[in-house]
């Protein structure tokens, strides 16, 4: 017999799927199937599953080979570290729960330690813009209810966020879209023909890098003042066609992603997509969303900035908490080489940093807490695998419009792992005794 | 052997995103995310079939992937490599003072590359780290 556990939240990206059904074998061991979910939220629950799977913590031995060790080695191990280093990087917390990343926050706080979490290569430069000039934005809920003009910029939700249109922003019948995805306009802005190009009602297609001109020449059309015949190798024509459709709308939002926060311009891009949200409310209901990826980085900088007042790239050094992207953000400190010890949690810079820095994480002590094999692991001195997240503990974690959603927890762990929660608890109380704070 | 030059962005797709979560110590990542998407009239500037192993290189370093046609095009002049370690091999790491790589937007030059092995992520990192590549 199997039972199935209902209303299961996905802990992939951010759009924090909260209706997926997980079927189980009786004694809740191990899942048989994943229903509701896309691709690789499935593939998530189903790869927790592997027989493969590394289920002790291993101190990698000079010749590259790995030795087991136990969970309370590998506290004391991470506690020294920490403890010892003069200037620690603790990096990730992106697929962790809220309630790890606090235990996280006090560990970093006593050891006077650089937290980051993985915006710092995904929408940080977001966060730069918005507190340059605020946010309009609203909730996915909203969204579902009441948008007819969506606009995908440097987004490509069809492969990043594969059920953000089924549920949220295209195809759902809500309140007053009664009519799913025939009452709704879309428009993509990007420079590759993507699958979401594909089913928009108006494909601009943006030359790379060019996102800020692209940008500032809606803000000029939207006030109906003189633009030079193309823009961005968009022409003026199609520029005041889609100002004119989003004018048009009762209510839209510009969802946007990694087109425009990481090409050239930055912060600056993001800056002009809010000002052009801005511009639009006087003459309809606009809002503006990042498409956040890890699904629960927008959790990380949230309790980051209530505990310690800035959402990611905060610096303990001092003790007390400063934020200075471009200074005391992760791919800056480690490519200056100002790191001696690095702590990772919840997320692979490994994979996804550029290869300068990631070289620089291989060169000095480093622990990486991570269910999975990854090249991060792979370079870390201790790698302490965990339960999954989401599959194998609950725990909280905000979805990318900050609405906060209780996780839920399917199946055990294998026999004796610990959660990222637990571990951290270990090293805290370790950490504290050596600080001489306990 | 002709080279082209191409304008680099790199991202997430599907495919990577399951491949990932599936372990990045197995082929399937490899053959998610080692790989450059390239429109058809650059394969006919550079000279080659699709699916030829090419070496990519950029100003901040150089790497092997899998010449495909792009699923997600026409783009002439841009190539796209998933996000992951071959994409980190080259792109620029500088930040210009914002916190951000610039992942998107980075000059690399393609040449063919037949008998070149395209390494496995993890290793590829493991090696890049090690000075052995
Ligand atoms: S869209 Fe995102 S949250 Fe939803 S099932 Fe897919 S990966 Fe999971």
């Amino acid at each position: 017999m199997t039972k199935t556990v209902t209303d299961v939240v996905c802990p992939f990206c951010g759009t924090l799927c909260d209706d997926l059904e997980v079927s189980v074998t009786d004694d809740g061991k191990q899942i048989l199937d994943v229903y509701n979910a896309c691709a690789i939220g499935a593939e998530k629950f189903l790869h927790s599953q592997a027989k493969d799977r590394i289920t002790r913590p291993r101190l990698q031995q000079p010749d590259g080979t790995w030795k087991d060790i136990s969970y309370d080695e590998a506290a004391d191990y991470t506690a020294k570290m920490l403890a010892g280093a003069k200037k620690p990087l603790m990096y990730g917390w992106s697929s962790v729960n809220c309630e790890a990343q606090s235990v996280g926050n006090e560990i970093a706080e006593t050891c006077r330690a650089c937290v980051d979490n993985t915006a710092a290569v995904c929408h940080g430069t977001t966060l730069i813009a918005v507190q340059d000039i605020g946010l309009p934005t609203c909730t996915l809920g909203e969204v579902k209810n009441r948008a007819d003009t969506i606009i995908f910029w440097g987004c490509n939700p069809c492969h990043a966020h594969p059920r953000h249109m089924s549920r949220y922003s295209i195809f759902p019948r809500g309140f007053f879209t009664g009519k799913g995805h025939k009452s709704r306009k879309l428009v993509v802005v990007d420079p590759r023909v993507t699958d979401t190009a594909k089913m928009a009602d108006m494909h601009l297609q943006v030359t790379q890098g060019q996102d800020y001109e692209l940008l500032n020449a809606f803000r000029v059309a939207i006030r109906n003042e003189w633009l030079p015949d193309v823009v961005a190798g968009i022409p003026k024509e199609k520029i005041i066609e889609a100002v004119t459709m989003m004018k048009a709308g009762r209510f839209g939002i510009i969802f946007f992603g990694m087109g425009v926060t990481q090409s050239l311009g930055k912060n600056h891009n993001i800056d002009e997509a809010i000002a052009v949200t801005k511009d639009l409310n006087e003459y309809t209901k606009f809002s503006i969303m990042p498409m956040r990826g890890h699904y629960n980085v927008t959790g990380s900088g949230e309790v980051l900035a209530w505990q310690f007042g800035y959402p990611y790239s905060v610096d303990l050094t001092r003790g007390f908490p400063r934020y200075n992207p471009g200074d005391t953000s992760s791919i800056d400190l480690l490519n200056r080489g100002e790191i001696d010890a690095a702590f990772v949690i919840g997320s692979d810079p490994g994979a996804h940093f550029p290869i300068s820095a990631v070289k620089k994480i291989s060169q000095v002590n480093s622990v990486c807490v991570d269910p999975h094999i990854t090249p991060t692991s792979g370079v870390s001195k201790l790698h302490v695998p965990v339960a999954f997240n989401g599959v194998e503990t609950g725990g909280n974690a905000y979805r990318m419009d900050n609405v906060p959603i209780d996780c839920r927890k399917v199946v055990d762990a294998p026999e004796g792992m610990l959660t990222d929660e637990q571990f951290l608890v270990m090293v805290r109380d370790r950490v504290k005794k050596l600080k001489g704070v306990a | 052997m002709a080279k082209i030059t191409l304008n680099l962005i790199s991202g997430r797709t599907i495919h990577q995103g399951v491949a990932m979560e599936g372990g990045k110590e197995k082929d399937l990542y490899r053959k998610a995310a080692g790989i450059i998407e390239m429109d058809d009239s650059d394969f006919k500037k550079l000279g080659c079939w699709k699916n030829t192993n090419v070496r990519v290189t950029s100003p901040y370093g150089t790497v092997i992937v899998k010449a495909q046609e792009t699923s997600q095009g026409p783009h002439p002049g841009v190539g796209f490599i998933p996000m992951g370690p071959w994409a980190n091999q080259i792109v620029n790491p500088n930040t210009y003072s914002t916190g951000m790589p610039t992942f998107k937007g980075v000059p690399v030059e393609v040449e063919v590359a037949m008998d070149q092995p395209i390494i496995l992520g993890v290793e590829l990192v493991q090696k890049a780290c090690r000075g052995e590549l």
